[in-house]
């Protein structure tokens, strides 16, 4: 049970006891779904429209000041970063807030692990299920600033392929944060500690080279950064070198994320 | 796979589970043999739920070795889990779905085949009696109907073993009958059901072997009947008592080596065809009555709560 890595084998692999199985994450994504398609409505509302309002506030209203940032349009480098700040929102408050409200108030994993559910699948699924959300709805705002003028590339199809792995990275950064916070209160550190920073120091309003050199490199480190930059990649022309580094890094970020979340929600589910 | 049909569906030895300073099971053994009913009583904070969750690998033990259906915990208690069917003491259902909903998901979980789920979940509605609930939501329901439903729910996979962590809390007297009906049947089918209760009646009808659990061990166990008659005898006299003397009165009840326990305005002394006439004349008219097992899990588990 104390294994901590994602095999994916087929499930006709020879039969041992603490394999990572795709069973029981398809168990809970069936949970999962069957509330969606309860609530898709409010959810996609918000996912959808709050960035899209962000996107004509600012590339309206900062976009006729601007004009124009590091060769592009303001609206089409706005239209970019706020598919960053997308995913970012619509994953890392789910995997915080949902994922503690779950495990704490609703006691809704304790049901599940006494089934055959262990918990890195259990962790799986829900960041799964986060990321496809996520991953989609921030495809969005891309879609209505082509409506401005963005003009479309075939590239862009790869967009929906880097907004699931940063998201499914983001969500399993906030399921870790929710089994570390020791209450509700606390996540205001978080929010206002980390997800803003997150959110502005990554190149999604303003280019990064206005900012000091420190907060260059740490910039570096935010996966949101990495995100924006295959975006814009995507968007405006893919550099292959400069994109697979980008990658690598979401990668690292997504596994290193993952055996947090799955070491501390054992911790929390099991005693 | 299952060592085989004779090994028992439980079996646990020296389990020790401590919470910082506080030991919650301590040095337990307990074996229950496939098929039967097991009824575990024991006072509050005795260590009976968090038994279960070490059977489910929910909690690990510190000591101690453990098996489920043959497969040992908790290495291998994936495949013990999904085996098993466990109802547990704190409601943990699924409030944002619906009845239905909460029974399909289990079933997906409990890996139920796909031709088979819709059956699945028909049959553990009627086990509920939420039949024509099935598409309420789960914050709707009655504390009653909850209860069903985290029982259904337990059971919606057919499981060979069945942990019922006080399943009757909160029932009325009719759904419990049929609760009761519904673990008789259990037991008709091979099943094997381990069971926690504070309604000493329930276990005595119910279970074909009780274990007394007191401070996290299994302080005595047998058939209802035998632990009757082997701690409270044929039977018990209740003797009124006054509270001024009743210090002295049970000291002398004591010192004449009969176990009593309070029975409020009453002493009940256990073994009571046994008492010699000179003790009989210091009490007083008493009244006498069957021994229960309530007599014995009081008088084994201590008056007092600690
Ligand atoms: N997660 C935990 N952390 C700390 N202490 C715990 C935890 N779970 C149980 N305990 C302690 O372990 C002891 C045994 O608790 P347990 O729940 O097993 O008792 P029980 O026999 O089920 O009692 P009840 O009849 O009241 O349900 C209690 O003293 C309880 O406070
Ligand atoms: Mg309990």
């Amino acid at each position: 049970m104390t294994g901590g890595t994602v095999r994916r084998s087929g499930s006709t692999a020879r039969d041992e006891p603490g394999r990572f199985e795709f069973a029981p994450v398809a168990g809970v994504l069936v949970r999962e779904w069957a509330l969606f398609r309860r609530n898709w409505g409010p959810t996609t509302f918000a996912a959808v429209v709050e960035p899209i309002v962000y996107l004509l506030a600012f590339g309206f209203g900062l976009g006729s000041l601007v004009g124009a940032i590091g060769g592009y349009d303001y609206i089409e480098f706005v239209g970019t970063g706020i598919v960053g700040m997308s995913v970012l929102f619509s994953s890392m408050f789910p995997g915080l807030i949902d994922t503690y409200v779950r495990r704490v108030f609703r006691h809704g994993y304790e049901g599940m692990l006494a089934a055959p559910v262990d918990v890195r699948e259990l962790v799986t699924a829900e960041a799964t299920w986060i990321a496809l959300k996520a991953g989609t709805y921030a495809c969005a705002p891309l879609i209505v600033a082509m409506g401005f003028g963005l003009q479309p590339r075939p590239a862009m199809l790869l967009v929906p392929l880097v907004t699931l792995v940063s998201a499914f990275g983001f969500a399993l950064l906030g399921i870790w944060l929710s089994a570390v916070v020791p209450s509700m209160k606390t996540m205001d550190y978080i929010i206002s500690g980390l997800i803003t920073p997150l959110f502005l120091v990554a190149g999604t309003f303003f280019p990064l080279d206005a900012l000091p050199s420190w907060a260059q490199s740490l910039a570096a480190v935010n996966p949101l950064y990495h995100c924006v930059e295959l975006v814009r990649s995507a968007a405006f022309g893919l550099r292959p070198a400069a994109d697979l580094g980008h990658l690598a890094a979401l990668l690292a970020f997504a596994a290193a994320a993952w055996c947090l979340a799955v070491f501390q929600m054992r911790r929390r589910l099991i005693d | 796979m299952p060592r085989s049909d004779t090994s028992p569906a439980i079996s646990l030895r020296g389990v020790v589970k401590r919470y910082g300073p506080l030991t919650a099971v301590d040095g337990l053994d307990l074996e229950v043999p496939a098929g039967i009913v097991l009824g575990l009583l024991g006072p509050n904070g005795a260590g009976k739920s968090t038994t279960m969750r070490m059977l489910t690998a929910q909690s690990r033990a510190d000591a101690g070795e453990i098996s489920v259906l043959g497969y040992r915990i908790p290495r291998e208690s994936k495949r013990a889990r999904a085996a098993m069917g466990v109802v547990p003491q704190h409601d943990n259902l699924d409030e944002e779905l619906t009845v239905g909903e909460n029974l399909a998901v289990f079933a997906h979980l409990y890996r139920v085949p796909r031709a088979e789920r819709p059956a699945a979940v028909r049959r553990a509605l009627d086990i509920a009696h939420l039949a024509d609930r099935r598409d309420t939501r789960t914050d709707r329901l009655s504390g009653g109907m909850r209860r069903r439903l985290l029982i259904a729910r337990g059971l919606v996979h057919r499981p060979r073993l069945v942990l019922l962590d006080e399943p009757t809390v909160g029932l009325d007297p009719q759904i419990r009958q049929e609760l009761w009906g519904l673990i008789s049947s259990l037991r008709e089918q091979g099943v094997t059901v381990l069971m926690s209760t504070h309604y000493i009646e329930e276990a005595e009808r119910l279970s074909d072997e009780v274990a007394v659990m007191a401070k996290g061990r299994v302080v005595t166990r047998g058939r209802p009947a035998d632990l009757v008659a082997d701690y409270a005898g044929a039977s018990v006299e209740e003797f009124p008592i006054r509270a001024a003397g009743a210090a002295a009165t049970v000291e002398a009840v004591r010192s004449a080596g009969f176990a009593s326990r309070r029975t409020g305005a009453t002493l009940s002394v256990l073994r009571a065809e046994n008492l010699p006439a000179s003790l009989r004349d210091r009490l007083g008219e008493g009244r006498r009555r069957a021994a229960t097992l309530e007599d014995v899990f009081v008088t084994l588990t201590g008056e007092r709560v600690e």
